[in-house]
């Protein structure tokens, strides 16, 4: 797939939030918070940086693989893999709907292209990208597995399992993001339960850490993707801990849990969408 | 006692049912270089140290980190692998239940969860171990086969049948020694049962362990006149409802045997079929709501009512309500 430039891009980001606000509003459900913070990440990885077959093959042999442990942010997956050509932009109208292939959590079970394992009761994504790292590695297929996590999610004690699992096995084909963006349902992950210092835990795991300071500045996302790729193949499995604003492209939904599983209304809906151009068109 | 009846099938070994696993990984290793390994913290208890040895490469040690293996099993099938994961029977079932739902079952996923030391048999470690929910929990998974073998050659022959399989399967075994009396060059049909012993007063339905225990019970009802139909129902999901039905067509009443509980067991699916198709007098050998505790595996066997003797009594009330 050919390279999006910064200011392609940034359209794209655009394009796909009102995909999200435009989603969600349509079913009355739906996680918005996260898929709009994310939406640069996303962006990131499918339109830059991943080298990725939109003509989609479940065991994606000599492919990067991208798997989403935190589902709930499904919104923002299924308009970029539309986008990116995996399947019609028309079909983001069904999301939630019966008899839909876009689950309001992601699923394999309707054969939607580009998910390769259900995901939506959280912390079980990290394991599942370990082990498509590790058969890639038998495969001797030298491309990358990247995962994403939520940072709430972190609270799953089978994030730290598979956190062990990957610097003792070396699993250094492997880039693990987790969207800092310090919000979860209850409130402020400080208030419900504190991860405290993830890039200390995580080095103490024998994890390279990477930091995106900026997870909404697509520059600067890109660029660390970039920094996280260069220090692959040296033993370590790579983190990414990615700063994110939960609702970022919305003045009244930015920085906030309110609108983790809300969905906009009629009149919240056109305010929104007057803050985000149509880049590439309306599904 | 066993020794002095005129079984059908006899035999002059015993081993675990877990070597057979342990074996027919190896096998199916060999064949198939895509079948990978992952346990748990308990190669030698799982009889998977021979494929570790032979293909380290292909074998991952987990850590006592079961929730990770179903996870790292789910993901290794993405680029064609056909993990193998090796835990107790407890710990490949109730403690990972989401996971196997999620990753494994609902994402339709060619993982094969290996379980040893199901059941009571399981011993001297007591009830925290000797799970008798995991054929029910496994069995309500959609995609989800059902596995539960008699004997080492079974065990063995199963492994190697699933690793030809596509799809989620729940394979369980144990750890005592047991009577091998079946053919060591036998073809494992998945779904399909095997009527042992031709009968034509009563069907005994067994799996796993008690399949041996339902053949020494046909012995003891013979010597009084009783003809019991035995059959191995090693899959019990898919069910091999033609097979039941066809029995029972001929028989009339039957009784189901299994190391577990009745609540959620094999007895629980062939009533549910015969309900829906012939509804014949029925009775059920199993655990009665209630947990194991420590013990031998034969006092366990004979103190939750699991023996040759319990079948007998089952089949003898029956044949009463017939």
């Amino acid at each position: 797939m050919e390279k999006l430039s910064i200011d392609q891009l940034n359209k794209t980001c655009s394009q796909v939030r009102r995909d999200i606000l435009r989603m969600v509003h349509a079913v009355n459900s739906g996680h918005p918070g996260g898929s709009l913070g994310c939406t640069e990440f996303f962006v990131a990885l499918y339109f830059n940086q991943m080298e990725h077959n939109t003509n989609f093959d479940m065991n994606g042999k000599n492919e990067d693989l991208f798997f989403l442990s935190n589902g709930h942010i499904s919104p923002v997956w299924y308009s970029v893999l539309a986008r990116s050509g995996y399947f019609s932009v028309e079909e983001l109208a069904t999301f939630r709907k019966i008899d839909s292939r876009l689950q309001g959590h992601p699923t394999t079970e309707e054969n939607l292209p580009g998910i390769r394992i259900a995901s939506g009761s959280l912390g079980q994504g990290l394991s599942a990208g370990i082990g498509a790292a590790q058969a890639k590695k038998i495969n001797g297929d030298n491309k990358t597995v990247f995962v994403l996590m939520g940072d709430g999610e972190q609270q799953e004690g089978q994030v730290w399992e598979a956190a062990m699992y990957a610097a003792h096995h070396k699993v250094d084909n492997l880039i693990a993001t987790i969207d800092l963006n310090r919000q979860q349902i209850d409130g402020l992950t400080v208030d419900v339960m504190d991860l405290q210092d993830l890039r200390k835990k995580y080095e103490a795991f024998g994890w390279e850490v990477v930091e995106t300071k900026n997870g909404n500045d697509i520059e600067e996302v890109v660029s660390v993707i970039e920094k996280a790729k260069s220090l692959l193949g040296n033993g370590k499995p790579v983190m990414n801990l990615l700063h994110t604003e939960m609702g970022y492209g919305v003045d009244f939904m930015v920085g906030t849990h309110k609108w983790h599983g809300v969905a906009p209304n009629d009149e919240q809906l056109e305010n929104a969408l007057g803050q985000l151009e149509e880049t590439l068109g309306d599904y | 006692m066993e020794k002095t009846l005129n079984t059908k099938f006899t035999y002059t070994e015993k081993k675990d049912t877990r070597s057979g696993f342990g074996d027919g990984l190896l096998e199916a290793g060999r064949k198939n270089p895509e079948v990978v390994g992952l346990c748990a913290d308990l190669i030698g208890s799982l009889k998977m140290g021979a494929f570790q040895k032979e293909f380290p490469d292909r074998f991952f040690q987990v850590g006592i980190a079961e929730a990770n293996m179903m996870g790292l099993a789910a993901g290794m099938t993405i680029g064609g692998k056909i993990p193998f994961t090796g835990t107790f029977a407890n710990f490949s079932t109730g403690r990972v239940y989401d996971q196997i739902r999620q990753s494994i079952a609902y994402s339709g996923k060619n993982v094969k969860i290996c379980a040893s030391h199901a059941g009571v048999t399981l011993g001297e470690d007591g009830a925290t171990h000797q799970i008798l929910e995991d054929i029910g929990m496994m069995k309500m998974l959609p995609h989800m086969t059902v596995i539960n073998p008699c004997d080492y050659n079974q065990t063995k022959a199963a492994t190697m049948a699933i690793a030809e399989h596509d799809g989620p399967v729940y394979l369980r075994f144990g750890r005592p020694s047991w009577p091998i009396f079946t053919d060591s060059n036998q073809k494992f049909e998945i779904g399909k049962a095997w009527k042992m012993i031709d009968g034509k007063d009563v069907t005994i339905f067994a799996t796993g362990h008690l399949v041996w225990e339902a053949v020494v019970a046909e012995a003891i009802l013979a010597e009084e006149g009783i003809s019991a139909e035995v059959i191995n129902i090693h899959t019990i999901k898919p069910l091999d409802e033609e097979a039941i039905l066809e029995s029972v067509a001929k028989t009339g009443c039957c009784v189901s045997a299994e190391e577990h509980q009745l609540n959620g067991g094999l007895g629980d699916s062939i009533a549910q079929t015969l309900v829906r198709n012939n509804p014949v007098p029925m009775e059920f050998v199993g655990v009665d709501d209630s947990f194991g505790e420590s013990g031998t595996p034969m006092d366990l066997m004979k103190k939750y009512g699991l023996k040759a003797e319990n079948i007998v009594e089952k089949v003898k009330k029956a044949l009463a309500r017939k």
